[in-house]
């Protein structure tokens, strides 16, 4: 197991490294100089040479690469072009917001999503089986930006429950309100691919043998379900759960456009906007952290449901 | 036991090989009538695209400020946006954007993704694990973001974002090309190709590729899917094709600024997108059910 | 007379396909009275196997119907509602399985799943039903039961996971115990285990068995009374000695005929086809000694050859470990000749076939074909040698391309190889066909038009097409039916009479091998440890693994039924070593002309 997490461990700190030089390379061999991307079209040669400077692309390349990197290591990310603060100030300052929205809309998502497959699967072919599959299969197809304004619509101008500019701070109620609709778009989404792939396995594990060598000593049925498939099920779960994490930090960046909430989707729009290229070399690194530690964290879950994993 | 030789058999002549699959095809579908209903919806979407320009009651860039933010009418069927221009007409033409961009992302993610998979699967060892690694890295990044980041480096032209997309699904595609490339080169018959001589790429396209184009083939009207969602999300940010070229995601974009005294602008292009992607998700997961091997003999 | 444990009337299970009903069991009765093991026993297809199901009432209730009577020890099962019958299941009537990798849940402790049935039927709380369980391992004899009990099954191996399943079986100390072919998927060794324990603990626990399988050999080392399926009904019944003795059914004299049977071949020199019976008549054909085939000259010539590979892990993927599949393996083969390899899984039979088409890359030794070495070959040597050297394969239902038609397959290395052009390839497709035993208008088909047997007869005309010296056979018939078995053997041998074939045969299975080979080599974990001429090795076996091997095989005669083998724990070692290992040095004595054996350590003497 030690051995497992360490070499995890170190795939992580590999990975980290490659999306970094790619980030570093990509900004610099890209079409376009970084400088006069941010100045625009009418820019000076003065002033192209200035912010060429100024970003420290006059120097040698090696010792640009040398810089980033350790910089990224010590934490030093560079300031934003736009408002000057620290890149890193400004990326955790947002950090929390989209951390409990998607944390949320996970809950949400296993919560209706497990049981429903496990209902869908055991009830094959007949009626609840068809509408669930029909209606996790519409919950996939959203856009969430669609399903979001969806929302927004019904429950935020036609019904008036929700604030439709999310206000924020303050009392609880005024937290959940505002967190309530954004997480439950993410959420719906969410559980619609947790049905489905709860459904999938479920109907593969229902078939092994060893769910009839349960059945032949007598287990009861419920029992067979939840404890002897369910638990096998659930590997393959995991696995899909951790993929789908790249669909759902895309699908935060829409959310918290639609429900104009902070977070780092709106903070990496507003970068593009801006052309805050230092932002977005900060927003990619963070980006790649947050995938590398979702990794690790879906490796271990995957660990901790099938004992066959330790022995790697 | 008769020492007879096998019974004959039936003096039917030989089917073609574009025969069988075309009744596999067709077994697949009756097993899952909902598959029909989705192949049906996309393909009048792919014909109202295509007739876009005969059947659009108006230019879709044509303005007319006197009619702006209008209701339906006859003469606006879905009514008119902020700059009076024809909705219906826009959605119309926005199809042929949505599909073209879908279409050709996909193909050409298929085509090196499944290339790189199959030849993952097939040389396997380090050469796999190295290319698996950095496929599930990219797997794992956000396609969304990265696909922002891609188009706003090179910029939102038709080519750009069909690159964009193109990369977001390629590893996607090494996947599912992958694991059946393995299960099938642990059959005896690939390792009775190697013995008989044949050479690496006459197994691999002769003899592998066929076994796992079916799989391949549903996978990809899933991430068409996907990649129309994709293309109306750029555009919903701002990355899709520049204005007053008519997307859908950019017609959202614009409703969504006035959603809230005229959300209908938002809402038509929003369920035009829903359409499209529930009808392939619908097409793709029933042949899915049908192809995959794991489910049957259980209906 | 005391009544049955279990009597079933008239059964019949049906599945439901394409919305007609089908029966699978037709009409079958047969009682089972305390104490007795009934074998049911048929090839595949029977519907011995849903018998065993449909008693259980294990098919699944959408898409299948069990009609008639079944009742244990007098009470009706198939009107009990399914909270009853659960009761009854585990309880009663337990059941163990064919695959024993498959039939354990890979998420919970082997300890807990044996316990379970004593909390659900004994309602026993936890900690007495893991010292009952406990207790249950230990009379399954499983080593070290203590610190296994919390494992799970994938530390296990098939052996060891069969006696889980039997004590999780016996727990709740059943009335009938259904084995479903618990033996199929072991070694012979561990089947002689497996069976010697079932036949222990039922003479202990007083239960009746109902036994399941396809082999003769089995049937007659366990059961008391025979029921003989073919095709859904019953064709026979009877007590084993009746059935094996005056076989009255062509069916049962048929798969008799079929079945190859251990030591039946001594005075012969060479090997013999199978008798064919025909099912309607039950007339029977002679069978015959196979002409002199064996040339002078010897074809191949494997001198210590080595296959290893690396077993990578931990943080750094260092070398961890390697398996020492072939360890100086030599041998000679004769042109015309059959050399039988056999051993038990992980021996290496199958890793030697393969270094020898270089399929896998050999680690070190020379491979000497038609004078030329093997292992020394480019691409293009690689290529004409393999038009040379064939081999076929275990699976018939893998080795076709599911999507080439069989003229396109067997006319494929034809043209890939420039023997021939279009036209004359499709001649000689049908050639080969005809060479076969099939017609040659099978070549617009697809291979799942064509039965198992059907199929194997393709891959070796698929195998022929390049007019190879010599086939490597890997387990060719092992997957088939009994009497399809000897068909295709009976191929086999008339293929090497026709065209002088060196067959190197590579098979578990002692019995045919005795049937079909010259020369024996026996393997044991990556080495020959004793290789001669047949009869030599069958008739006076040296060494210990041999004669151990041997004594494992089911004999197909119910006298052998009083010969109990003891019970033996010993498990099938496995070849994988640390990094480090270096194999001992080996030396062969000469027993006979051609027979050699290796000489063995004390390690062996005290088994």
């Amino acid at each position: 197991m030690t051995a497992f997490v360490v070499k995890r461990l170190g795939f992580a700190l590999v990975t980290l490294w490659a999306v970094l030089t790619l980030v570093f390379f990509i900004v610099r061999v890209l079409p376009g100089d970084p400088a006069q991307v941010i100045l625009g079209d009418q820019a000076t040669a003065g002033a192209i040479e200035a912010m060429r400077a100024r970003l420290g692309l006059d120097r040698p390349l090696a010792v640009q690469y040398a810089e980033f990197l350790f910089g990224v290591l010590r934490g030093e990310w560079g300031v934003s072009l736009v408002t000057g603060r620290p890149v890193l100030v400004e990326v955790m300052s947002v950090l929390p917001w989209t951390i409990e929205l998607t944390v949320a809309a996970l809950v949400i998502g296993a919560l209706i999503g497990i049981p429903l497959g496990v209902w869908a699967a055991t009830n094959r072919n007949r009626l609840i089986d068809y509408v669930t599959r029909l209606a996790s299969l519409l919950g996939l197809s959203f856009p969430a930006f669609v399903s979001g304004i969806l929302l927004l619509i019904f429950f935020g101008i036609q019904l008036r429950w929700f604030p439709v500019i999310s206000a924020q701070s303050g009392s609880l109620s005024a937290w959940f309100l505002s967190l309530a609709l954004p997480a439950l778009n993410l959420g719906l989404i969410m559980a619609a691919y947790i049905t489905r792939v709860t459904r999938s396995a479920m109907l593969e594990v229902l078939q092994e043998d060893y769910v009839r060598t349960a059945r032949a000593k007598g287990v009861p049925w419920r029992a067979v379900v939840w404890r002897h498939a369910l638990r096998n099920a659930l590997i393959p779960v995991i696995t899909v759960v951790g993929l789908y994490l790249g669909v759902l930090i895309g699908n935060s960046v829409l959310t918290e456009i639609v429900f104009n909430r902070p977070g780092l989707g709106k903070l990496i729009v507003g970068a593009l906007n801006q052309r805050d290229y230092t932002m977005l070399q900060g927003m990619m690194v963070i980006y790649t952290l947050v995938v590398i530690v979702v990794n690790l964290l879906t490796d271990l879950a995957y660990g901790a449901a099938d004992p066959r994993v330790k022995l790697k | 036991m008769t020492q007879t030789s096998p019974p004959s058999p039936a003096p039917a002549p030989a089917p073609s090989p574009l025969a069988v699959a075309l009744a596999a095809t067709i077994r697949a579908f009756n097993t899952n009538k909902t598959s029909w209903i989705g192949l049906g919806v996309f393909l009048a979407v792919v014909v109202l695209a295509i007739m876009a320009p005969w059947i659009a009651p108006h230019d879709p860039l044509e303005q007319d400020v006197f009619s702006r933010l209008q209701g339906p009418s006859a003469e606006y069927p879905l009514g008119t946006d902020y700059f009076g221009r024809c909705i219906l007409s826009r959605l119309l033409h926005g199809a042929r954007y949505s599909l073209l961009i879908g279409v050709a992302s996909t193909l050409a993610a298929m085509l090196i993704g499944s290339a790189i998979g199959i030849l993952a699967g097939w040389y396997g060892g380090r050469f796999d694990v190295i290319v698996m690694q950095t496929m599930d890295v990219l797997l794992a990044f956000p396609a969304l973001i990265l696909g922002l980041i891609i188009v706003a480096m090179l910029g939102p032209t038709l080519v750009n974002i069909v690159i964009a997309i193109a990369l977001t699904s390629i590893p996607a595609f090494a996947r599912i090309a992958r694991a059946p490339t393995i299960s099938v080169k642990e059959r005896e018959f690939v390792e009775a190709c190697r013995a008989l001589g044949y050479s690496d790429a006459r197994i691999m396209f002769l003899h592998i590729l066929p076994n796992i184009f079916a799989e391949i083939l549903v996978m990809s009207s899933l991430w068409l899917a996907s990649a129309i969602r994709t293309e109306a999300s750029l555009a919903f940010i701002g990355l899709g094709l520049r204005p007053p070229i008519p997307t859908w995601g950019g017609m959202i974009r614009e409703g969504f600024e006035n959603i809230l005294d005229s959300y209908w602008l938002a809402l038509a292009p929003g369920v035009a997108i829903l359409i499209v992607v529930f009808a392939l998700n619908l097409l793709g997961d029933g042949l899915r059910d049908a192809v995959d091997p794991k489910l049957k003999g259980e209906t | 007379m005391t009544p049955p444990v279990l009597s079933i009337r008239s059964l019949t299970t049906s599945f439901r396909v394409d919305r007609a009903w089908r029966p699978v069991v037709e009409d079958l009765s047969f009682d089972i009275a305390p104490r007795e093991t009934v074998a049911v026993v048929g090839e595949s297809g029977s519907g011995k196997s849903v018998t065993a199901l449909s008693v259980m009432r294990l098919l699944p209730a959408a898409n299948s119907r069990v009609e008639g009577q079944i009742a244990l020890a007098g009470r009706e099962l198939l009107p009990l509602p399914e909270a009853e019958m659960r009761r009854v299941r585990g309880n009663d009537i337990a059941m163990i399985f064919q695959e024993p990798m498959t039939s354990l849940n890979p998420v919970l402790t082997v300890g807990f799943q044996v316990a379970e049935a004593l909390v659900y039927h004994r309602a026993l709380d936890r900690s007495a039903a893991e010292a009952e369980a406990l207790r249950l391992f230990e009379r399954v004899r499983i080593p070290a039961a203590r610190s296994r009990f919390h494992e799970y099954p994938h530390h296990f191996s098939g052996g060891m996971r069969q006696r889980v399943m039997i004590a999780m079986a016996l727990a709740c100390r059943p009335k009938l115990l259904i084995a479903d072919e618990p033996t199929t998927a072991l070694d012979v060794t561990i089947q002689a285990q497996i069976l010697e324990l079932i036949k222990m603990l039922q003479e202990e626990e007083g239960m009746s068995v109902l036994f399941i399988t396809h082999d003769m050999g089995v049937v007659a080392e366990i059961a008391d009374r025979v029921v003989v399926m073919y095709k859904g009904k019953a064709v026979e019944t009877g007590s084993t000695a009746e059935v094996f003795r005056t076989p009255r059914a062509p069916y049962t004299r048929a798969l008799l005929a079929a079945v190859p049977r251990l030591g039946s071949m001594a005075g012969r020199a060479r090997p013999m086809r199978f008798p064919m019976v025909d099912i309607a008549t039950g007339g029977s054909d002679e069978p015959t000694e196979t002409p002199d085939t064996v040339a002078e000259r010897p074809l191949l010539e494997v001198s210590d050859l080595v296959t290893r590979f690396d077993i990578r892990g931990g943080v750094l993927s260092r070398i961890r470990g390697r398996v020492h599949a072939v360890e100086k393996v030599s041998f000679t083969l004769h042109a015309g000749e059959t050399l039988a390899l056999v051993g038990e899984s992980g021996c290496g039979k199958s890793t030697t076939g393969r270094s020898i088409l270089r399929l896998v890359p050999p680690t070190s030794g020379r491979i000497l074909f038609e004078g030329r070495d093997v292992a020394a070959l480019d691409r293009a040597g690689l290529r004409q040698m393999r038009r040379r050297m064939q081999m076929i394969f275990q699976d018939p239902y893998a080795s076709l391309n599911p999507r080439k038609t069989v003229g396109g397959a067997l006319a494929e290395p034809i043209i890939v190889h420039g023997l021939a052009g279009k036209a004359e390839a499709r001649e000689r497709v049908a050639s080969l066909l005809r060479k076969v035993g099939l017609p040659p208008d099978a070549a617009g088909r697809f291979p799942h038009e064509f039965s198992g047997g059907q199929r194997q007869r393709l891959c070796i005309a698929r195998a022929l097409a390049l007019e190879p010296r010599l086939i490597v056979a890997d387990e060719a018939v092992s997957a088939l039916d009994v009497s399809i078995k000897a068909q295709v053997l009976n191929l086999m041998l008339d293929l090497q009479a026709e065209l002088g074939l060196a067959y190197l045969f590579i098979s578990h299975d002692i019995a045919v091998v005795e049937r079909v080979s010259h020369r024996i080599a026996v393997m044991y974990l990556g080495e020959i440890v004793e290789i001669g001429p047949r009869a030599a090795i069958f008739e006076s076996p040296q060494h210990p693994y041999t004669k151990r091997l041997m004594a494992a095989v089911p004999v197909p005669d119910p006298d052998h039924r009083a010969i109990r083998r003891g019970l033996s724990g010993a498990e099938i070692r496995s070849p994988v070593r640390p990094p480090d290992y270096l194999p001992p040095p080996r030396s062969y004595r000469e027993i006979s002309p051609g027979h050699l054996v290796q000489a063995w350590g004390e390690e062996w003497d005290r088994t």
